[in-house]
């Protein structure tokens, strides 16, 4: 029914502009349709004048409403470089915005039509165009020059004490790995990945680095507060994207091709809580590469906390390697010493194989 | 090649004589308007159906926005439309993303390419040129039906049980390659990747043709320097689409291979659903370079159309000339080449090498430097000018105040470390949406306002285009210049409803207002659509052959020019198209002699 009225509504709102516009239309050619061009003409140019101090004011009222609903502080050390960019490229980019906006409207209303001016015949300026291309084109230099040193400072090496953790997407969820004790993710191999066999990752477990790797999937990812971390990426089926707001970080997953990204996390979360004044905050991860009818869906979350913390965290973690080998888990090795060696020499081959 | 163009021009023009001289020469219904080989008629043939494919996109995008607007909400007619694609009222994740990605796949390309530089490109070159018609009639016409095809093949994915593609407008593998990870991806991917074939095979031929056209077809004293904007900004159009098109050729047929005979190019390490696939070696991120790689250029294939256009309008209506024409030429040229040289800026954060990253973006910046020189050289023709403020002049206008706002967002995202932040958020959809969607839509009501009286030798409504104008600006910054927020938030691109996000949730109110605005904004288009049908039949009629004090040659043609656009000799050319003001007279037409007397520019 409301949906009948809205139609009709709009129905009705056609019908009378439209027969406005004609009976204009008529008018204007009884009055004589010069007169009436001439008059249009006064009213739009005094409107493009309204439209400008209106969208100014406009542009101001839309940044007072909304800039509390933004950015907040950056949590990571290049979200402050990549705030501090946005910062300049605003800056600069806001003078040339209302210079040349102010100047489009302004110069619409003042030479408008009139019978008392005649439109200055001025087809080029050499030295005007030399003016507007060289000035421009320092500007940019500027912001090429700054953005490229940001740049390179994101996406060089990780720092050596950097943590490591590995990040998977798949439809529609995040998986995470932690090279654990020996600080090496162990190998992997597409093919071996198998949730029955507990292997959800495709770790080949005749590689030794993988014995002690942790996995953790359907609780957040824990980081450490200043301390770096370097993000192992890659996906299972489609290309999905670890977008990471608070630290203004990004990186494509692609399935065949690992990708890296490091930051500091520079606030825990208990922090955040405080700073943003919102006890539900959590740091999330959000998909931010269309990966199916889930992708606004696809969502993980990181809890940043101290050193003491994580240690505690990760203390309660056991390997993956003891799932699919429940023998092998020290707890459990003493009574069925004998059995490891037969599986072991069954699984192996067929890892090899597939490699 | 000469002789034969001198014979073409021959059998044309002996036609129109004919015609002239005694009555009606006989042309069949189908011949004239259906299999026309009229640039004319072909240039309507292209405009209409442009138009018909902005209504079923737009109608899209306001789908797609009701569920932004008010997620959850039931609004019961969409079942009565779309049955399970809208259960209970609601859309469902699946129909949200086959409407995205067929409102990108139709407004980019069947409307903005084929809608904008179709419709002008075959309507202007000739008449403004000055020739009888294009260099090939017939693969003229032939463009047309191929893109008429493609259009039915894109039309009839609507209409399959799994539905229409639905893995986004750039449609990156895996996901539009494997039919397991996505329902879009079964059927309807192939039928988007036929179309989009076909659809290319249309631009090439029209491109073609548009070139050879310029190059060769000139009338007598038309040097390449004294052609209108217009000619230039189709000529360097039609070179970026020849250059670019094979190469989304090539990446289309590749997944077509990937999808239905098994090879590998995109595809490598995949376990979809706990099925593991046997593909290894290909790299999903080649896919992205062959797709943008025509993909930027496309913008520019967009967008230059639409500068022509308002260069020529804002130069006629300021009764000036168009400030610096070498700079304005220089700077088409520049923005020509330097589109073939950005593309990866739109794959910073695909894992691409740093370094590499850095040359794109020194490259994708200088790309600022042209473009600020255009909106210099265009606020200059408005000063000291004395304005008309036609429909077409404010769209032009219009179409200057979005590409400065659209532009200058440009230069966050083409810089890699903002990029970081605000790749693939409503950033971006505001950026875009400015500066190409809404600002080359601005360009083509511009075109159709100034050149309706010519295609159809009546005007348009102008309290109406009045009305149309006014509502459609507001309503572009209503709509556009908010979301920049959202994207700062760092709100992702394509989430249909954000409510179980922490950081994404705080904009419902802005979201239901664009979504009020942008039903209203439709609306009016759908009013315009109007204007323009009704105006066909039964606008004011055009009494002079200038109604507005051109210089250009296709004013000099009958009201409503035959086929063949000249009656008697096609008119010589004199001088540059821009004689406005000169020496105290209104404007000097092109085909008017210098004068012993006349000053020099």
């Amino acid at each position: 029914m409301q949906t009948f009225f809205i139609v009709a509504i709009l129905a009705l709102g056609f019908l009378v502009t439209f027969q406005i516009a004609k009976a204009s239309e008529y008018v204007a050619v009884l009055r004589g349709e010069e007169k009436a061009r001439k008059q249009t003409n006064k009213i739009n140019a005094f409107m493009l004048l309204i439209f400008l101090i209106v969208g100014l004011i406009g542009v101001f009222y839309c940044n007072e409403r909304l800039k509390g609903k933004i950015l907040g502080a950056p949590a990571s050390d290049h979200g402050v470089h990549i705030d501090t960019m946005l910062y300049i490229t605003l800056a600069l980019t806001g003078i040339v915005f209302f210079a040349t906006q102010i100047a489009l409207f302004w110069f619409s209303y003042k030479y408008q039509e009139s019978d008392n001016r005649k439109a200055f015949y001025y087809p080029h300026n050499n030295k005007l165009e030399l003016i507007w291309t060289v000035i421009p084109a320092i500007t940019l230099t500027v912001l090429v020059g700054f953005g490229i040193f940001y740049w390179f400072k994101i996406t060089g090496e990780a720092p050596k004490n950097a943590m490591v953790v590995e990040v998977t997407g798949s439809q529609f969820k995040w998986e995470f790995r932690y090279p654990g004790k020996d600080n090496i993710l162990g190998k992997k191999y597409y093919k071996e990945i198998n949730d029955a066999k507990n292997n959800p990752l495709g770790q080949l477990w005749d590689d030794p680095a993988n014995h002690d790797d942790i996995y953790i999937a359907g609780e957040p990812m824990h980081l450490v507060v200043n301390k770096p971390v370097k993000l192992v990426i890659g996906a299972k089926d489609v290309i999905h994207d670890v977008g990471l707001a608070h630290f203004r970080m990004k990186m494509d997953a692609v399935p065949g091709t690992p990708t890296t990204m490091w930051f500091t996390p520079t606030k825990t979360s208990k922090q955040m809580k405080e700073e943003t004044g919102n006890p539900n905050f959590v740091y999330e991860i959000s998909c931010d590469q269309m990966c199916g009818k889930g992708h606004w869906s696809m969502r993980g979350e990181i809890v940043v906390e101290t050193q003491e913390e994580f240690d505690q965290w990760m203390a309660t973690k056991k390997p993956k390697y003891f799932a699919a080998f429940p023998e092998k888990d020290p707890a459990a090795q003493k009574a069925a010493a004998a059995d490891t060696t037969a599986a072991k020499a069954a699984t192996q081959p067929v890892a090899m194989a597939g490699h | 090649m000469s002789e034969a163009l001198q014979i073409h021009h021959g059998t044309v023009s002996h036609d129109v004589h004919h015609d002239g001289d005694h009555g009606h020469h006989h042309q069949s219904f189908i011949s004239k308007y259906v299999f026309s080989m009229d640039h004319k008629t072909i240039a309507k043939q292209f405009l209409i159906t442009g138009i018909i494919w902005a209504i079923i996109g737009g109608l899209f995008s306001v789908l797609f926005r009701l569920q932004l607007g008010f997620p959850g909400q039931s609004f019961p007619i969409l079942e009565t439309f779309f049955g399970h694609w809208a259960k209970g009222g609601t859309i469902q994740p699946e129909f949200y993303y086959a409407l995205v990605t067929m409102h990108g796949t139709v407004l980019v390309f069947f409307v903005l390419t084929a809608g904008l530089s179709g419709t002008f490109s075959n309507f202007l070159i000739p008449l403004q040129v000055g020739a009888r018609d294009m260099a090939s009639p017939f693969l003229n016409m032939l463009s047309y039906w191929f893109f008429f095809l493609a259009s039915v093949i894109m039309i009839a994915s609507m209409f399959l049980q799994t539905g229409p593609a639905s893995g986004g407008w750039t449609m990156y593998p895996p996901l539009s390659a494997l039919g397991q990870a996505n329902d879009g991806s079964k059927l309807g991917a192939d039928f988007w990747l036929i179309g989009m074939a076909l659809f290319i095979v249309s631009q090439l031929m029209a491109g073609l043709n548009y070139i050879s056209t310029i190059l060769n077809m000139r009338t007598k004293g038309m040097s390449m320097t004294r052609m209108p904007l217009t000619i230039w900004a189709l000529f360097f159009t039609a070179v970026l689409g020849v250059l670019s098109f094979p190469v989304l050729l090539s990446g289309a047929i590749l997944l077509l291979f990937d999808r239905n005979i098994g090879t590998s190019f995109f595809l490598s390490d995949i376990v979809v659903n706990g099925e593991v696939l046997p593909n290894e070696g290909g790299s999903a991120i080649l896919y992205q370079h062959l797709f943008w790689f025509l993909g930027h250029p496309e913008v520019y294939i967009i967008l230059l159309p639409a500068m022509g256009m308002v260069s020529e309008i804002l130069s006629i209506n300021s009764r000036k000339p168009i400030f610096g024409y070498m700079a304005m030429l220089g700077s088409l040229f520049a923005i020509c080449i330097l589109a073939f040289l950005v593309w990866a800026h739109h794959m910073f954060v695909t894992g691409l090498n740093p370094f590499l990253g850095s040359v794109f973006v020194l490259l994708t910046l200088l790309i600022a430097v042209p473009s600020a020189i255009k909106v210099f050289n265009w606020l200059t023709t408005l000063w000291r000018g004395n304005i008309r403020f036609t429909p077409a002049m404010l769209f032009a206008i219009g179409f200057v105040s979005l590409f400065i706002s659209g532009g200058l967002t440009g230069i966050f995202l083409g810089n890699s470390t903002i990029d970081i932040h605000l790749h693939d958020t409503m950033f971006v959809v505001a950026h875009f949406h400015i500066v190409m969607g809404v600002a080359s839509m601005f360009g083509m009501f511009a075109g159709i306002y100034h050149w309706f009286p010519k295609m159809f030798g009546r005007y348009l409504n102008n309290t109406l285009a009045y009305f149309h104008f006014w509502t459609t600006l507001v309503g572009a910054y209503l709509i556009f210049w908010p979301m920049h927020y959202e994207g700062l938030a760092g709100m992702p691109r394509r989430y249909l409803d954000k409510s179980i996000w922490v950081s994404f949730n705080q904009f419902g109110s802005l979201d239901q207002m664009i979504t009020v605005v942008t039903v209203i904004v439709f609306a009016v288009q759908l009013m315009f659509v109007f204007n323009f049908f009704y105006s066909i039949f039964k606008g004011r009629k055009v009494t002079s052959t200038n109604p507005w004090g051109a210089t250009t040659l296709e004013w000099t043609t009958p009201i409503r020019p035959g086929h063949g656009n000249w009656t008697g000799e096609i008119p010589e050319v004199h001088r540059w198209p821009y004689d406005y003001g000169k020496d105290g007279r209104e404007f000097i037409p092109q085909t008017e002699p210098i004068g012993a007397n006349e000053s020099k520019h």
